[in-house]
């Protein structure tokens, strides 16, 4: 039990320091991301053009959250509050598209 | 920890350093308390585009070929090249961050003006965007002008798209495309003039020496706002730039 414990306690109060390299892989894969999202967008995928688009968005916009905004090596609050913040989000614009996509079901 | 807290302040209370406050147990709290509260101004951020991206979504949907001529007036070069421009402005700001978690007054200084530095080439870029719009008369208003969709053989930009004419009705619609190009890409805008002014505040205080004295709240919590600014753009570039080349 004790051992369990110790990580979990370090991971709570210590102050973790991303090092440089880190953030240099990082900022090289989001512009080999961009370069890749702006490449896909002359060929001709059909409805796979907003889809890779957006996959590719969802992808740098995650790496950003946990390594350029530290949540990756943040306390479970801050995991926490970032996870329930893109539920929320998440929820209301698939609640809101729903009804515009269904509000005149049947009737056309 | 301890069963009387009130004395163990007590006893404390000469050895803490100066920014921490009286009401945190912690200089870890402390951190982790500003840190919450900037997440939660982030979420509410998070909702504020959140409904732009929806407003955007439902329209495209309504109004779809409008917008593929609309998007098509947009200039791919300029967007890539302020993408690039913005990750790398997030790339200086995150090593703005690590210098003054190891103490570097002269790194710090440096991220700072540079992130400055690229805050300033995106608008520049921005302004030369809507610059071009203005002249083209694409600004939603009384002056707006359907001639690029109505006819695109005249206009350079659609007639490298392959755009065809557009029907009066269908080419009205391209206005609700540039109504919200505006009102995104003006809202990110404006976060990033707000982003730059604290950040001209930052470097003055940064060669005062703050932030590099182990108190580096203030530094990692406006990274963390350069770069939500920064992931708005990341979706930003896709939709209104990108996923309507081929339709």
């Amino acid at each position: 039990m004790s051992e369990h414990k110790e990580p979990e306690h370090q991971d709570e109060h210590e102050h973790h320091i991303v090092s440089p390299m880190v953030y240099l892989t990082i900022v090289v894969i989001l512009l080999i991301g961009t370069g890749l999202t702006v490449g896909a967008s002359y060929l001709e995928l059909g409805i796979f053009n907003p889809i890779v688009a957006l996959a590719i968005a969802v992808i740098k916009a995650t790496l950003v959250v946990l390594f350029f905004m530290h949540v990756k090596y943040s306390t479970k609050l801050t995991k926490l509050t970032v996870g329930a913040g893109i539920f929320t989000f998440i929820t209301l614009v698939s609640m809101t598209l729903a009804d515009y996509i269904s509000r005149a079901w049947g009737k056309w | 920890m301890s069963d009387s807290p009130a004395i163990v302040h007590e006893a404390d209370h000469h050895e803490h350093p100066a920014y921490l406050r009286h009401h945190f147990e912690s200089v870890e709290q402390q951190a982790d308390t500003t840190n919450f509260a900037m997440w939660l101004f982030l979420l509410t951020e998070v909702m504020f585009f959140g409904g732009l991206f929806t407003a955007y979504l439902i329209y495209r949907n309504w109004y779809y070929q409008a917008f593929v001529a609309g998007s098509h007036q947009l200039s791919i070069l300029w967007g890539t090249l302020n993408t690039g421009v913005l990750i790398s402005s997030s790339f200086t700001m995150a090593m703005g961050v690590w210098c003054a978690e190891t103490r570097r007054r002269q790194g710090l200084v440096l991220s700072l003006v540079i992130t400055f530095v690229l805050g300033l080439v995106f608008l520049g870029i921005k302004s030369i965007e809507y610059s071009e719009k203005i002249e083209k008369h694409h600004v939603p208003g009384f002056h707006y002008s359907l001639q690029s969709f109505l006819d695109p053989d005249s206009d350079e930009a659609a007639k490298a798209a392959g755009d065809k004419p557009l029907p009066l009705d269908v080419a009205r619609h391209t206005e609700v495309y540039f109504s919200l190009y505006f009102a995104m890409t003006g809202m990110h805008a404006l976060h990033m003039i707000i982003g730059i002014a604290i950040l001209g505040y930052m470097i003055f205080r940064a060669q005062a020496g703050a932030y590099t004295t182990g108190h580096v709240t203030f530094v990692e919590n406006f990274g963390l706002y350069w770069h939500f600014v920064d992931i708005i753009w990341i979706f930003l570039f896709p939709l209104l730039y990108l996923i309507s080349r081929h339709a």
